[in-house]
């Protein structure tokens, strides 16, 4: 089945790298995967946006995803209706905010299912910056189960040096515990 | 065929010239093609590969250094885009008259005005008349594949011809997906590195681009014409041969569903991957559609590219370039119209130009092209007034 993932961030949040491990972690489960991002020059603090396509078959779309079946947010002041956009019925909002999923849902609607962490205080005491990816990713695969935990794990050991991956897997693991779904 | 491992389009090709264990890269920077030439760097500097890495200050001395590298007999690689490969482009024609087997890989960008690093064919169809073998991927795998396969081609004693590996900017060179990465071993099994040419040696000395007056010039562009034209037994060759190495099957020109359809989308690069599922959906919807892949522009495949046009009702060339003011304005409409007109193929060929300076090629695109398409079914090339459109761009 062919599930595709929607991201929305800031530069420097991590936006695309969160993209790419979700990929990573897809091919270490045996998946076929994509990852890129929407292209623009990079500058923080502006919207990013990454794409996701996860099959078990061969992707060869790469066109960008209109209709996802899944939108992350790791800014919380993009948590609005506008971010949603395309999103299928029954879609999952995996959403960075100190708020309960429920909260969401009657503030942007009950068509959608809703996944919530507050990533930003993970991020900050875990890491010691706001830099939200890998707890975001975490909370996607808790949400989703779209990869196991161990595969993101492998991934983050994968794509950063071992100092860092440690820090972030101490992030992936509390995200992914205290992921709240409705 | 191992397990694969996530790979973005640019660092499946530096893995690629790892493995093909060049002697000297020279490169300059610049988007979307600078992460091939930093992570060639980064092997260099591990020791992972014994190359010499030349820093140079223009794309210019770039081509020019592997142009010497070569000559003295080395496997080259230099990679670019856009600006840069214009920049090349007066070295790109010296590298292929002196029959120097570098290759070259061109992450494709739109050229400037106004100033544009994404994706669109521009830079890829200004050099094609550059004398060089030409290849395009779709997608990370076949541009990993399609460098190595580059090696074996160039140095073929049959062929001494720099070749080119183009992918889409961003659209292939940024996006993270799974590649079979072949090893320095395998590779150098496939394409050996074969020096049989003439080489600059201190011992046997020869002089090379030297002065060619009018006594000389005219034949040496007809043989540099006769080399390109010999080095399809080339290609074809290496493609097979890849397949009997790697596994993985590539052939000049692919064809879906051409055999009964009605309308048949010709094109290249990342968008072929959209158009694929389109021509399924579409023939779902009872729409015959085809799509033809042209994976090598140079020398043109024109019998593997008719051998898919002969049942067409309607031929539909996308291009993602303009060459503004010419008579086909689409500059793959040009080689498709030439070669369906050499064979007598009176069928309505349009061209549809999409995708400029990064602008997704999207399935409503091509939804619009057959649409419009449909409406010539039945009729001849003379019956067509305007030959070309513009597909997702502001009225």
């Amino acid at each position: 089945m062919l599930t595709e993932v929607r991201w929305h961030g800031r530069g420097g949040m991590g936006v695309v790298t969160a993209a790419e491990l979700l990929a990573y972690s897809s091919i270490l489960k045996g998946y076929y995967a994509l990852a890129f991002p929407e292209f623009g020059a990079e500058r923080r603090g502006a919207p990013v946006t990454a794409y996701n396509r996860v099959s078990e078959r061969p992707i060869s779309d790469r066109s960008p995803v209109l209709e996802p079946d899944c939108v992350v947010i790791l800014d919380p002041t993009m948590v609005k209706r506008e971010t949603l956009r395309g999103l299928k019925r029954g879609g999952f909002v995996v959403a960075n905010t100190a708020r309960k999923p429920g909260e969401l849902s009657e503030l942007l609607g009950h068509e959608y299912r809703y996944a919530t962490v507050d990533a930003t205080r993970i991020a900050l005491d875990t890491l010691k910056l706001p830099i939200v990816n890998t707890a975001m990713s975490a909370a996607l695969v808790s949400a989703t189960k779209i990869v196991d935990l161990e595969h993101l794990i492998e991934a983050l050991r994968a794509r950063f040096s071992a100092r860092v991956a440690e820090l972030n897997e101490r992030a992936v693991r509390r995200a992914y515990e205290s992921t709240e779904v409705a | 065929m191992g397990k694969p491992i996530p790979l973005s389009g640019n660092y499946a090709v530096a893995y690629a010239v790892k493995a093909a264990d060049v002697d000297v890269i020279a490169a300059y920077p610049i988007t979307p093609q600078t992460a091939v030439v930093e992570k060639l760097s980064e092997f260099v500097a591990n020791g992972e590969l014994d190359a010499e890495f030349i820093h140079v200050e223009s794309e210019h001395s770039a081509l020019s250094a592997v142009v010497g590298a070569s000559a003295a007999g080395a496997r080259v690689f230099t990679a670019t885009s856009a600006q840069g490969l214009l920049l090349m482009y007066e070295i790109m024609h010296i590298a292929s008259t002196m029959r120097l087997p570098i290759v070259m890989t061109i992450a494709t960008r739109a050229i400037s005005a106004p100033i544009n690093i994404w994706c669109d064919h521009s830079d890829f169809m200004a050099s094609s008349d550059a004398g060089w073998i030409m290849l395009m991927g779709v997608n990370a795998q076949e541009a990993h594949d399609l460098t190595i396969a580059a090696y074996r081609i160039a140095e073929d004693p049959r062929a001494l011809l720099p070749v080119a590996v183009g992918y889409d900017g961003f659209w292939v060179s940024h996006t993270v997906e799974p590649v079979h990465v072949v090893e320095r071993e395998g590779a150098l099994r496939y394409a050996p590195k074969r020096v049989a040419r003439y080489v600059l040696d201190p011992e046997r000395p020869v002089t090379m681009g030297s002065l060619g007056s009018p006594d000389w010039y005219f034949e040496f562009r007809v043989q540099l014409q006769d080399a390109v034209e010999k080095s399809r037994e080339v290609i074809s060759e290496a493609l097979r041969e890849f397949k009997q190495h790697f596994g993985r099957e590539y052939r000049e020109v692919d064809g879906l569903y051409t055999d009964d359809a009605d309308v048949v989308l010709v094109l290249m690069g990342s968008a072929v991957g959209s158009a694929v599922p389109f021509a399924e959906e579409a023939r779902r919807a009872g729409l015959k559609v085809g799509v033809v892949n042209v994976r090598l522009f140079r020398p043109f495949p024109e019998e593997e590219v008719l051998k898919h046009l002969e049942g067409a009702k309607v031929v539909a060339v996308v291009d993602r370039a303009i060459n503004p003011g010419s008579s086909s304005v689409g500059p793959l409409y040009s080689d498709v119209a030439v070669t369906a007109f050499k064979r007598g193929l009176d069928v309505p060929i349009l061209s549809y130009v999409t995708g400029l300076g990064g602008r997704a090629v999207m399935k409503s695109h091509f939804e619009a092209m057959v649409k419009h398409a449909y409406g010539f079914v039945g009729k001849r090339m003379r019956d067509v007034k305007t030959h070309y459109s513009f597909v997702g761009v502001r009225e």
